[in-house]
Order: C-alpha cells, then sequence, then structure tokens
C-alpha cells in the first residue's frame, strides 16, 4: 500500500477549497457580467 | 515426446498466466458487459474493458516499449493530445443558447464543483497533494479533463481515475436522483419555473466562445488549452461558416478519438499497478465527489432561494456538475415526476453547460495550485 492515513491534512487543505471555490465564483461572475453586457450590447446594436 | 515437448512450448505461454490477470478479464468482462446490455459510456467502457484484457495477456505484445499501446499512449495521452482534440468535438456540440439567454444559471455550474475541493481535502489524507488533486479532479464529471489534470500531475493512478471518472459519468442516473430526493421537499421539487426566452444574437454566440478563453487564460493560464479548444470547437459550431468542419468535430474526429482513447487508457489498466487497495479507495473517493458535487449544487440554490421572491427549483443546482446532458435530463425528469406539467429542461440544460465551463475552469485552478 501506497497511503498513509494523515487525518490533519484534510485541515491543512483547508485553505485549496476557499481559494478553489472563491476563484471558480470570480470567474464565472465576470463571465456572466461580461455576457449580460454582451447581450444589452447586441440588442441595443440590432434595434 | 519430441512432439509433445513442441506442443508444451507453444502453449508455454500459458504458465505465465497469474490470477491478478484473470481478475483484470473479469473487470474488462465487466466494463463491456455494462456498455452493451446496461448502455453505460458504451463508447469508452467498451474499448477500456476489451484493452483490459488485451493488456492483461501474460507478456502482452500490445504493451512494453514497442507496444502499439504504449506507442499511442506516449503519443495521444501522454502529451495531452488526444483529450485536448475531444473538447474541439465537445465543444462543437455544446448550444450555449439557453444559457447565453439567462446567464445568471452560469452561478450554479460554479457551486456545483464543491466535491472536487472536498475530495481534494479528504484524498489528501490518504494520498500526496498531487495525486489527491488529481482524484479529486474525478469530481469534474468530465474525462478530457480527468485525464488532462491527472497526466499533468504525474498521477500514478491514471488507469482507476479513467475508470472512476467514466463509470461515475455513466452513473449519473443512479448517483443524483437520491441525493436530490434527501436535500429537498416535494414541494420544492415541484417549484416551477418560467421560461422566458431571450432573443441571442449570432454575434453573442460567435464572441461568447472568445471571451470565456480570453477570461480563463487570464485567471487560470493552466486551464487555457483545455478552455481554448473547447470553445474553438464551439466557435466552429457557431460562426456559421464552417458547418462542414463542426459536423466532422461533432461525428467523426470525436467518433475516432473516443475509439483510441478508450482502448489506450487501458494500457494503464495492468494487473500490478490496477489490483491495489488504493484503487478501491479512489473509486469510494471519486463516489464522494460526485455526491458533494450534486449537494453543493442543491444547497446552494436552496440558499439562493431564501433571498429570493421568486423561488427557483432547487434540484437545477444539481445539474451544474458537468455530465453534459445527462445531468440535465435528470433533473428535467425528475421535475416532470412530481409534477407532470413542470418542465425545467431549458433552466436544467442552462446550468449543465455552465457545468461543463465550472469543471475546465476547476481543472485549471488545481494546475495552477499544483502544476
Amino acid at each position: 500500500m501506497n497511503f498513509n492515513f494523515e487525518p490533519m491534512n484534510f485541515i491543512n487543505n483547508l485553505g485549496y477549497m476557499g481559494k478553489g471555490m472563491l476563484g471558480i465564483f470570480v470567474v464565472i461572475g465576470a463571465i456572466i457580467i461580461l455576457t449580460v453586457v454582451l447581450n444589452k450590447a447586441a440588442n441595443n446594436i440590432s434595434k | 515426446m519430441e512432439f509433445l515437448n513442441d506442443l508444451l512450448s507453444v502453449f508455454g505461454n500459458v504458465t505465465n498466466l497469474t490470477w491478478q490477470m484473470v481478475v483484470m478479464w473479469a473487470i474488462g468482462g465487466i466494463l463491456i458487459f455494462l456498455a452493451i446490455k446496461k448502455d453505460m459510456e458504451p463508447t469508452l467502457l467498451l474499448p477500456m474493458g476489451f484493452g483490459a484484457i488485451l493488456v492483461n495477456l501474460p507478456l502482452s505484445g500490445a504493451i512494453g516499449e514497442e507496444g502499439v499501446l504504449t506507442t499511442l499512449y506516449n503519443a495521444g495521452i501522454a502529451n495531452e493530445l488526444f483529450p485536448l482534440l475531444l473538447f474541439i468535438g465537445i465543444g462543437a456540440m455544446i448550444d450555449f443558447g439557453p444559457l447565453l439567454s439567462n446567464p445568471k444559471l452560469m452561478i450554479f455550474g460554479a457551486a456545483a464543483q464543491f466535491g472536487i475541493f472536498f475530495t481534494l481535502c479528504l484524498a489528501s489524507m490518504f494520498f500526496d497533494i498531487n495525486d489527491a488533486a488529481s482524484i479529486a479532479i474525478i469530481g469534474a464529471a468530465d474525462g478530457p479533463t480527468s485525464i488532462v489534470v491527472a497526466q499533468a500531475l504525474n498521477s500514478k493512478y491514471l488507469g482507476a481515475i479513467m475508470v472512476a471518472a467514466y463509470s461515475y459519468m455513466a452513473l449519473v442516473p443512479i448517483i443524483q436522483p437520491p441525493v436530490i430526493k434527501l436535500l429537498t421537499t416535494k414541494k420544492e421539487r415541484q417549484i416551477k419555473m418560467e421560461y422566458k426566452p431571450t432573443q441571442v444574437s449570432q454575434t453573442t454566440k460567435i464572441l461568447f466562445p472568445i471571451i470565456i478563453t480570453v477570461i480563463a487564460g487570464l485567471v487560470a493560464p493552466s486551464s487555457v488549452a483545455l478552455v481554448g479548444f473547447l470553445m474553438f470547437g464551439n466557435l466552429i459550431r457557431e460562426c456559421g461558416v464552417l458547418n462542414s468542419l463542426s459536423e466532422t468535430a461533432q461525428k467523426v474526429l470525436a467518433n475516432l478519438i473516443t475509439i483510441f482513447l478508450g482502448i489506450t487508457i487501458a494500457s494503464q489498466m495492468q494487473a500490478d499497478k490496477f489490483l491495489a487497495p488504493e484503487t478501491l479507495l479512489i473509486l469510494g473517493l471519486g463516489l464522494v465527489a460526485f455526491v458533494v458535487d450534486t449537494a453543493g449544487g442543491v444547497i446552494f440554490a436552496k440558499i439562493l432561494n431564501l433571498f429570493l421572491k421568486k423561488k427557483m427549483n432547487p434540484m437545477i443546482g444539481a445539474a451544474g456538475i458537468s455530465a453534459f446532458p445527462m445531468s440535465g435530463r435528470i433533473v428535467h425528469k425528475m421535475g416532470l415526476k412530481e409534477d407532470s406539467s413542470n418542465f425545467l429542461l431549458m433552466h436544467s440544460m442552462g446550468v449543465n453547460v455552465s457545468g461543463q465551463i465550472a469543471s475546465v475552469i476547476a481543472g485549471g485552478l488545481i494546475l495552477n495550485f499544483f502544476g
């Protein structure tokens, strides 16, 4: 077997969970905002 | 006597057979059975099942330095070429229309990646951080992303990770409904969501893949190949002047790569590597990733509902795991089961497509952290 049981690693790596989820929400948030702007701009041009 | 000796030498290779190889034949047989009889991801499970038998024949000529599967592995998996090419086909298959007409739905794609990072912490209790990250990305519910991340992080468990990723994708209709039911009330599952499609211009559809590529490339440069190839495929689809290429990418390219991908992955399913307690643990952790992803999406929708006047059906949060388009369909079917006039398809598909984008970004972030 190539693994050991190190329960404290769960706590030690929680930072990655925080950074990862924050990163995804920031990127998706930016994409949402740009998509809304893009939709509005495209609608205004077509009008 | 000489004749007997000759006969024995012809079948001499049988003495090289080990029980572990026979177990791998059985595993290969199960994968082929699931593919043919249960129609579970047959395009991948069948080649993987056959490949598992092929590489576990004693002194198999398909592997080793001169083996064709080793050559294919070095040419297409070790350098991440096959999964990336497959992404062009997947990108060409995806219609971002429902998502673009209601971009707010994208937030659920982000929430449903929680399982990846939860599993990362969980797996780090047993494995070194690079292997833990490779195992966690099973939760992306997206085979090519799993291959690229596990390969880039030099994981020793690529075979087990692939088997888990594709098997659980096929098992989404079995895994997701009980988790969704456990976390929602009947009343919540009956919530109807009005669908007001807004006109999405072709300019928007063309600019969208370019913008996504630029944003993802700026934030998570390691994800740029993944996102870029996915969005390149989508640009071919939406540009309106490359219909023939789009069709080729969706069918011929995707099929060709899939044939080689499955059987090449099987080169990592040699008995001595695969039959280990770690494999069982990886299968368990992969399941946790899928369950927590689903729970993350549903719970996030329920939290949002606390602040919204017009409530959303929390089930659509579950479609945020990638597994496109199965997850979106499951949510729609569950809605219909609760109330035959409850049509959630357009919402759930929008969320499902956003899950595809978010899972690739999650893969890129994992590579940023550990690559």
